[in-house]
């Protein structure tokens, strides 16, 4: 029983600073403004404002995710081709690293800087007669967004998936010539079946990535809360109206349920990855 | 022979290709940044801004909150990194030495963070927070404690493989057989054999406290993101240009990193 006491101050600790905030967060959403149960908050959620910032969070997610997985799929099977433990691969690892995690108030400054009303970009192609800067399309929640997100989406896809490239043995490839097939036999009969459930994996981590950020939207965008990380800060920051004191907290539970969905898919998954490549 | 030369060659242009390609388009938001901090007031070029940022006098007479936001952020990374560290590492020690039923139950603890995303974390923390400020006060500092917890998954995975790689339990006994306290084994035989780990874990801290804006942008205290952030709507320019400054920081922090380790990689000995 003595050695229990070693484990106390880590929990204790997260008790405080992670489970506490959790159930503050699944109980509240049950409560109304004085403490008492209530279904009020979840069918609040129904709102039009709130459903449709669901939506634009969960397509914004869903398409960023693809498209970043697809990309950085790319690049991370390009860069496995480089010299193992070379400046290459270190410089891109390492840039890769700062940018998935830099988000944030940086890149959105740097989006308006290149592609804003006085970005250089947007500058530049008005001498062709194409004009960026007459619309507001930077700030929308699907074509700037998308565009801004994707750039932090393909960095943390080569992160995450380089070592499941990097675990193709080249045996497998000469294996694959010495039976007569080629380079789309390869990729569809050996590489791909392989490589499949971590993409599916990385993809589905990735959608999380995009569905919490906060940082970047809240940099980028200053009227109106188009996706829903945006309306939970708007409760935090801004009156609420009577009785609905505890919609911030649905909301952020409808978050953890669609993560914790999309999580558990890739828990599942990636079990399964780890069995087939005996790691 | 020829058939892999052909491979390789195709390999390669395929690399420079496809870096060139995602290459651009990472570059240019980047040269934007660039591009938008050296503009002059009538046109051309001009160091002005970069001379400007880091000029401490005008910064502390003219910026005063991006001063602030700048020691705060200091003062949260070294907060940060030393709370994870007295916590997790004995922690992580004490739980494979006595307690190896636990192990599952710490890693699901330390992994939870990654499935609740950080603004939900802030409208739980909001209450735990009005508590935190009553008893010791409404300094940024204190934003420590929930980075803490942003921190613990990619901290955990770094101890955990640092951990992994040596024979915790031997080691221990034979210090203690030597008349070690746990002290001791703690500072002296553990801390020692897993400092890759712990730079690595403390490395990674550093990147991500450097770039939070979530949390305290939303419990209105002040930390580097937030400070520019309020200092772009005043003067873009300088704006960018501390923003940038910041990723370069960064980048710098994780490229070093990525010698750290191999280094070590390279003469451990084949242990197992």
């Amino acid at each position: 029983m003595g050695a229990l006491i070693g484990v106390l101050p880590f929990f204790a600790y997260t008790t405080i600073f992670l489970v506490t905030p959790t159930l503050i967060v699944v109980v509240g959403a049950f409560l109304d403004g004085s403490s008492r149960p209530t279904l009020g908050n979840l069918s609040a959620l129904a709102q039009p404002q709130i459903t449709s910032a669901f939506i634009h969070s969960i397509v914004l997610s869903a398409v960023t995710a693809v498209v970043g997985a697809v990309l950085g799929a790319v690049l991370a099977y390009a860069v496995s081709t480089a010299r193992e433990g070379g400046t290459l691969r270190r410089l891109v690892t390492s840039l890769c690293g700062v940018l998935a995690q830099f988000g944030g108030v940086t890149l959105a400054f740097a989006f308006v800087a290149t592609v804003g009303f006085q970005g250089f970009v947007t500058l530049w192609l008005q001498n062709f007669g194409i004009d960026l800067a007459g619309s507001t399309w930077l700030f929308d929640p699907y074509k700037g967004l998308m565009l801004v997100y994707t750039y932090f989406q393909i960095p943390l896809m080569l992160i995450v998936f380089l070592p499941a490239v990097e675990g193709l043995r080249p045996q497998w490839r000469e294996a694959a010539e010495t039976l007569g097939g080629s380079t789309w036999d390869y990729w569809q009969h050996v590489a791909g079946p392989i490589l499949a459930p971590s993409f599916i994996g990385a993809m589905l981590l990735l959608f999380t990535n995009a569905f919490s950020a906060y940082a970047t939207a809240a940099a980028l965008i200053s009227q109106g809360s188009p996706i829903i990380p945006l309306q939970i800060g708007g409760t935090l920051s801004s009156e609420v109206l009577l009785g609905q004191e505890n919609i911030g907290k649905a909301m952020a539970l409808g978050m953890v349920v669609v993560v914790a969905v999309v999580m558990t898919s890739y828990v599942l998954l990636d079990r399964r990855t780890s069995r087939w490549l005996g790691r | 022979m020829n058939l892999q030369a052909a491979h390789r060659r195709k390999q390669s242009i395929f690399r420079r290709v496809v870096l060139g390609l995602i290459g651009v388009f990472f570059a240019l938001p980047l040269i934007g940044m660039v591009e938008f901090t050296t503009r002059a007031p009538g046109g051309g070029r001009s160091l002005h801004t970069w001379a400007t940022l880091f000029n401490v006098r005008v910064i502390d007479a003219d910026y005063p909150e991006l001063k602030t936001g700048l020691l705060s952020s200091a003062g949260l990374v070294v907060l940060t990194v030393a709370i994870m560290l007295v916590m997790l590492v004995p922690t992580m020690t004490w739980v494979r030495l006595r307690l190896p039923g636990l192990r599952r139950t710490v890693e699901f603890v330390c992994l939870l963070p990654l499935t609740i995303p950080a603004i939900v974390l802030v409208v739980g923390l909001a209450p735990v927070y009005a508590w935190v400020s009553y008893f010791l006060g409404e300094s940024s500092l204190w934003l420590a404690f929930a980075y803490v917890v942003l921190v613990l998954p990619y901290a955990y995975r770094a101890l955990d493989a640092g951990l992994t790689s040596i024979d915790v339990k031997t080691l221990a006994e034979a210090a203690r057989s030597l008349g070690a306290g746990w002290p001791t084994v703690m500072w002296r035989i553990i801390l020692p054999n897993v400092r890759t780990a712990v730079l690595s874990a403390a490395f990674l801290s550093v990147a991500l406290v450097l770039g939070e804006f979530t949390i305290a942008s939303l419990f209105s205290r002040d930390n580097l993101q937030v400070a520019i952030n309020q200092l772009g709507k005043r003067d873009a320019s300088l704006a960018i240009a501390a923003a940038l400054a910041a990723m370069v920081l960064a980048f710098t922090v994780l490229f070093a990193m990525s010698f750290v380790g191999t280094g070590r990689r390279s003469h451990r000995p084949e242990e197992n």
